[in-house]
């Protein structure tokens, strides 16, 4: 990508994620929870992106299984990572809010143990392309096909099972219900997917440096 | 009649034993402050977490991506000087 337009990505993704506090404490308060529901604007475009990693990486694990693209995997690889990390800051920002408005850090809810398992599965991934060795990038590629089937249950979990959780219908609502609140959520929202994109770009520029590493490390063998 | 006393008397005994139903639902900011939790230090702490791991995460991308580029140009210099040595 030409580094001028990759730049002003990055800028303007740091600059909306900067402002974003702002934004964020001018929004009205929720009428039950209060100032805690303030993580609200974090904790939804956190896994929103990691949903969107996650089929990212499980779309090119399939083309790389398939097709034996290796630039397909260097993606899958690329947002696997980003899934990881935005599970973690979801994983961390839910229970900050639950030990507020729910009394408890954790519930085994469907919704909150399905995230968990997708999160693992992700980890997972990553630790068997660390350390798995020759052919664990055709395994890892399956496992992210698993993570990638997980996350229809995941979000329509607090829709079947009764659980703790809010319903899905919160988000598309929001709009309606609460119009102060939706602002501020949309630029949040934003913000993390031009971060994500910033993100996975160099993500997968880092990955083809590595390839060319080891094509570099063979030519230098053979002379 | 004696199942009939049995059974007043039974309910007497249990309905004295339950404990007072509860009136009404509390607002947590009608609880007193001990029973009450601050809102803010948790708050602050996961917009701090998510600052700090984005933040960290760009930063390890760079660190990464800087020693493998160095990697590729100093590979890249070997590999056209053998090139040149053959020639």
């Amino acid at each position: 990508m030409n580094q001028r337009i990759f730049a002003g990505f990055l800028i303007v993704g740091v600059v909306m994620f900067a402002i974003a506090p702002v934004y964020i404490a001018r929004a009205p308060y929720e009428s039950t929870m209060g100032l805690i529901q303030k993580i609200f604007y974090f904790h939804v475009p956190a896994w929103f992106v990691m949903f969107s990693a996650v089929f990212i990486s499980g779309i090119f694990s399939a083309v790389y299984l398939f097709k034996q693209k290796p630039v397909a995997d260097r993606i899958a690889f690329a947002a696997a990572e980003i899934a990881v990390l935005f599970g973690v800051i979801g994983l961390i920002t839910g229970p900050l809010w639950a030990r507020k408005s729910w009394g408890v850090w954790w519930q085994w809810d469907a919704r909150l143990t399905m995230a968990l398992i997708l999160e693992m599965i992700f980890c997972a991934y990553l630790l068997l392309r660390r350390y798995g060795g020759p052919g664990s990038d055709k395994l890892a590629a399956g496992l992210a096909l698993f993570g990638l089937a997980n996350v229809p249950f995941v979000y329509i979990s607090v829709n079947v099972w009764r659980t703790i959780h809010p319903a899905t219908s919160v988000v598309p609502q929001l709009a309606a219900s609460a119009p102060g609140m939706f602002g501020p959520f949309v630029w949040c929202t934003i913000s993390f997917f031009v971060l994500f994109f910033v993100m996975l770009m160099t993500r997968i520029r880092l990955e083809e440096q590595r390839a060319e590493v080891e094509r570099l490390h063979l030519i230098v063998e053979k002379g | 009649m004696v199942g009939l006393l049995v059974n007043t008397a039974a309910i007497v005994v249990l309905g004295s034993e339950q404990p007072p139903a509860q009136e009404e639902f509390i607002p947590i900011d009608q609880l007193p402050p001990e029973d009450q939790l601050p809102a803010a230090p948790l708050l602050i702490t996961a917009y701090a977490i998510v600052w700090i791991v984005v933040f960290v995460y760009l930063w390890s991308i760079w660190r990464r991506l800087l020693v493998v580029e160095r990697e590729v140009s100093e590979l890249s210099r070997r590999a056209d000087g053998d090139e040149e040595s053959r020639s």
